[in-house]
């Protein structure tokens, strides 16, 4: 008999073994058996939201809303900025499928060209914040040290202005009632300002998630090999940061139509001539208790743009995190 | 502890300047002319336009300006308006108001939000499930106002079951609607939170031994399942009151309420740029403060933190 | 040998039950329902520990042997585990079709167990004295003081030095030895009548292992526990257990006295798992290993589950499981050529 006090159970050496490293010390499940189809977490979240109806729907919605703000003239050939006030408020009808506003102006033909200026600003916005706080983060978390804690305490400023008091302040300031700003440049102020209140928390995000990575094996080894800091970031460090970094992005992009509605609605956002679906809320609520659908069609729009991004982001979130399954 | 506390003071002293300074120039310096527009239609009296470059120092330059401003502050004197009400009386009236909305807004979003997180934690893939993770989508993903209008309009002039808007003695029973309207994405992000945290800790080995102890569900769940997986979300509902005052404006607009955020609004509309000021500030500091006291709830919390 | 074998059946005749066993599983089978298909993890097990005996069950990942202990704790997570057949019976009464509430009791009182990592296996929020307490407030309705000093008493019992002064204590201040010492106050505070101990060392030091399983082995005397020790470790097993399980891809493929088992092993599997110790006496000699892997469980190879990896295969073993039958007094083996490898020299 051998003298077992100082052995364990090593069937195989490791070598023949590669499934067995690393494996937990007694996972309930045969993790031979889960290796069987050898997938990456890429393909697992890619076939976990084909099954998803969820993904499929706002994807569509989303498509045809790019398409609308894209070619609104494909959808509708009314005419969204002139009306005649003969058809002030007529209800929805065949001959408008959406009825008409108080200027007599094709409710369709509006919400339709609104779809523009909603998503052109969301859009624009969510670039400017991914790209300002996306660097901001990978920066602050790179370098650490003073850089970190500088440009740490500049988000706290900005994170510390409620969203829509700052937004308020900034677009009154810039774009108040004494002020006369060409469209594009109205839309420049409402992205700068949604931009400028907004970036922190993207740079939270890709600062932890730089912290996180950054003292990764891979990364080390990337160093010790003699890559230098702007590779290391670009091959190494973008990568793996991107996933939450795009579907937070997308989300954003839903948030934005309606933190752009909100402050069109205040009076402080676009303002006509543009179309936007804020806009025409805003002009709606008026008259609310006569023409309800005028406040209906665009808010459902609103509503559905929204929804889709929102969707979609929350989606792919949830085919990428593991844990929520 | 102490020290940890020291820090963070010390470190909330220049965001707090940061973004008072941003605000304060934003309003008073980038227009150019501060008096512009400021009196209404017709041009500023001299007389108001000397008082008010006198007690600001708008002759000096912003950093001046700035300094003068906040040791008034700090003695308690905010200024007045053109009007010459002092905006230590707005704030003073209208501040409660808003803070008895974020409470009510808290408490609605904490019993909704809690109660929704917790059940479907525990009991993922249902129907009651897939019905909160839809109606919290709705939540997030409507704008405020949309919310505001539909609940106001439904329910107050449709069906007449509340009153549309709020009357001035600000009754609980009227701030029920407005309160569910302010905390309404938050109560959604409660409401996933709670239910992701406990989801994660039901298969969580304490949870086990709590059960092989032989300890009855009720206490499994409300002891020990519970009490980890609250951290989260109670760090969220603290960071949560500060950012409903903040966020109040629309709210109180819909619904009639003389809260801060209509005060500052409606400062804003016209013009009444020390007004602006000085409510900004006393919700940044506010806000400032909840997020430390949160810090140290969390540390209170969580006994494996250690501040040092 | 077979003196040793009565005199184990008759110190359990002696213990004064009336009928059977304190607790036995029996014919257990448990399947895993995942989106890549089911696993059959548990595939008939039937093992039994009495009053006061030590029953090692041996195995590597993913053979049962944890699964088998979380069920009869009823922790299975579920889904995806589920029990679909077989029975645990505890003084002789089916467990596994009791009510939720007869099964509670029984668990802590009973039955308790001991995890391998407490460091996660303690609540991280709550104190160790208030999580030992606890058990005594809730189970026995003591008030807060009383509580308090028993659980004291408790620690004092596993050793913690300064005990009082440790009640207060969270379960990150502990060190790891500590912490597993806690964890053993902790499942013993309601005097249990078996204990499983679910690879309680692994997590340890080798030094502190040694303590820990010391203390196990002393608390099982006083007490006359029944103890059902699950661990991968031969070196555990030798010193403590009175008679091993070997498992195998959710079966139990040996059962035998410590010394038979080592002597003789009376299944491929068991021989090999001793061949594989590295001897001090065969220094420099290639390690002895068991080739290949242990089946998938999802698709387990028909015949003897074993039969892929075994230097003793035939055609008959790709063909008939072969059940656990008795090879000799008092051990079992769920191979073909049993009698042969027990008979050889």
């Amino acid at each position: 008999m051998s003298d077992p006090s100082t052995a364990s159970i090593v069937s195989t050496p490791r070598a023949e073994q590669p499934s067995q490293i690393g494996a937990p010390a007694d996972a309930g499940l045969p993790e031979n058996a889960r290796k069987e189809k050898p997938r990456g977490l890429l393909g697992d979240a890619w076939q976990d939201l084909r099954r998803k109806p969820l993904f499929w729907i706002s994807a569509t919605f989303i498509v045809i809303f790019l398409v609308m703000a894209a070619f609104p003239s494909l959808f509708t050939n009314g005419d969204p900025v002139n009306g005649a006030l003969s058809r002030s408020r007529v209800e929805p009808g065949a001959d408008g499928w959406f009825g008409y506003d108080v200027q007599g102006r094709d409710v369709y033909a509006r919400v339709i060209y609104g779809a523009r200026a909603s998503i052109v600003v969301a859009v624009l916005s969510v670039a400017g914040t991914l790209l300002i706080g996306g660097t901001m983060g990978i920066i602050a978390g790179y370098r650490g040290g003073w850089v970190d804690g500088l440009l740490s305490r500049i988000a706290d400023v900005f994170f510390g202005l409620p969203f829509v008091l700052g937004a308020i302040v900034i677009l009154t300031t810039f774009n108040g009632s004494g002020t006369d700003n060409s469209t594009p440049e109205i839309m420049g102020l409402v992205i700068l300002s949604l931009t400028v209140l907004s970036w922190p928390v993207v740079m939270r995000l890709m600062r932890s998630s730089v912290l996180a990575t950054k003292e990764a094996d891979y990364i080390v080894a990337a160093r010790a090999l003699g890559a230098g800091t702007g590779r290391i970031i670009l091959k190494h460090l973008l990568p793996n940061c991107l996933a939450p970094l795009l579907v937070y992005g997308t989300i954003m992009v839903g948030s934005f139509i309606g933190a752009e509605a909100t402050l069109s609605f205040l009076g402080v956002g676009l303002k006509t001539p543009v179309v936007s679906w804020g806009i025409m809320i805003s002009e709606a609520q008026q008259y609310i208790r006569v023409s309800p659908f005028l406040l209906f069609f665009p808010a459902a729009f609103l509503v559905t743009a929204v929804l889709s991004f929102v969707m979609l982001g929350e989606a792919v979130r949830e085919a990428l995190d593991p844990k929520l399954r | 502890m102490g020290r940890y506390l020291l820090r963070r003071l010390l470190q909330l002293i220049p965001v707090f300047i940061g973004t008072t300074f941003l605000i304060y120039w934003l309003v008073w310096s980038v227009p150019g002319d501060p008096f512009a527009g400021k009196c209404g239609e017709r041009a500023c009296p001299d007389a108001y336009v000397n008082m008010m470059t006198e007690k600001f120092k708008l002759n000096e330059n912003i950093f001046v300006q700035y300094g003068n401003y906040m040791q008034n502050l700090f003695q308690g004197d905010f200024g007045t308006t053109f009007g010459g009400r002092p905006i230590g009386d707005i704030i003073a009236t209208s501040y409660p108001n808003t803070l008895k909305l974020a409470v009510v807004a808290l408490a609605i979003e904490a019993l909704i939000g809690l109660t929704a997180g917790v059940l479907t934690g525990l009991r993922r893939n249902g129907f009651l499930d897939n019905l909160v993770l839809v109606s919290t989508l709705f939540l997030i993903a409507l704008p405020v106002f949309v919310i505001g209008f539909v609940l106001q309009w439904v329910l107050g002039v449709q069906w007449g079951i509340v009153k549309p808007t709020v009357s001035n003695e600000m009754r609980i029973s009227e701030l029920i609607v407005p309160g569910f309207v302010l905390g309404s994405a938050s109560m959604a992000y409660i409401a996933r939170v709670s239910r992701t945290s406990i989801a994660e800790n039901r298969r969580a080995d304490y949870v086990r031994t709590a059960i092989a102890k032989g300890l009855p569900m009720r206490r499994v769940v409300g002891v020990h399942l519970l009490r980890n997986s609250l951290i989260p979300v109670v760090t969220l509902l603290g960071t949560d009151l500060g950012a409903l005052m903040g966020g109040a404006i629309v709210t109180e607009g819909i619904f009639g309420i003389n809260g801060i955020g209509r005060q500052v609004f409606r400062a804003i509309v016209t013009k009444e740029s020390a007004t602006v000021v000085s409510i900004v500030v006393v919700l940044v500091l506010v806000y400032l403060l909840m997020n430390l006291l949160v810090d140290l709830l969390y540390a209170a919390l969580d006994p494996r933190i250690r501040y040092e | 040998m077979s003196d040793i074998l009565v005199s184990e059946q008759s110190a359990a005749g002696a213990s004064g039950r009336p009928a059977g066993r304190l607790l036995e599983v029996d014919d257990l089978r448990v399947e895993f329902r995942t989106r890549d298909g089911v696993a059959k993890v548990i595939n008939g097990v039937t093992y039994h520990v009495d009053a006061g005996e030590t029953l090692a069950v041996l195995g590597e990942s993913g053979s049962g042997k944890s699964v088998t202990a979380q069920t009869i704790m009823g922790i299975l997570d579920t889904p995806p585990g589920f029990v679909t057949g077989g029975q645990v019976r505890f003084h002789g009464k089916d467990m596994l079709t009791m009510s939720a509430e007869e099964r509670r009791r029984i668990r802590g009182e009973g039955i308790a167990m001991i995890f391998q990592d407490a460091l996660s296996a303690l609540n991280p929020v709550f104190t160790v004295g208030f999580q030992i307490a606890e058990q005594f407030r809730v189970r026995r309705g003591l008030g807060r003081a009383e509580a308090k000093k028993r659980a004291i008493e408790m620690l004092d019992q596993v050793k913690i030095p300064n005990a009082k002064g440790r009640f207060n204590n969270y379960p990150h201040q502990f060190s790891g030895g500590m912490r597993q010492r806690a964890m053993i106050a902790m499942s013993l505070a309601l005097d249990p009548e078996v204990l499983i101990a679910d690879e309680p060392t692994t997590a340890l030091d080798v030094t502190v292992q040694a303590q820990i399983m010391d203390l196990l082995a002393e608390l099982q005397r006083e007490r006359q526990m029944g103890l059902i020790l699950i661990t991968h470790d031969l070196g555990v097993v030798a010193d403590v257990a009175d008679r091993i399980a070997v498992m195998y891809a959710g079966r139990i493929v040996e059962e035998a006295n410590v010394y038979d088992l080592y002597a003789k092993p009376a299944h491929p599997y068991t021989l090999g798992l001793l061949n594989s110790i590295p001897r001090l006496d065969e220094k420099g000699q290639q390690l002895r290993t068991i080739k290949g892997l242990p089946p998938n469980l999802m698709n387990i190879p028909p015949g003897c589950p074993f039969n892929p990896r075994c230097p003793m295969a035939q055609p008959v073993c790709r063909e008939k499981i072969p059940p656990l039958l008795q090879v000799g007094a008092g051990r079992a083996s769920a191979c073909h050529f049993a009698e042969e490898l027990v008979n050889r020299d």
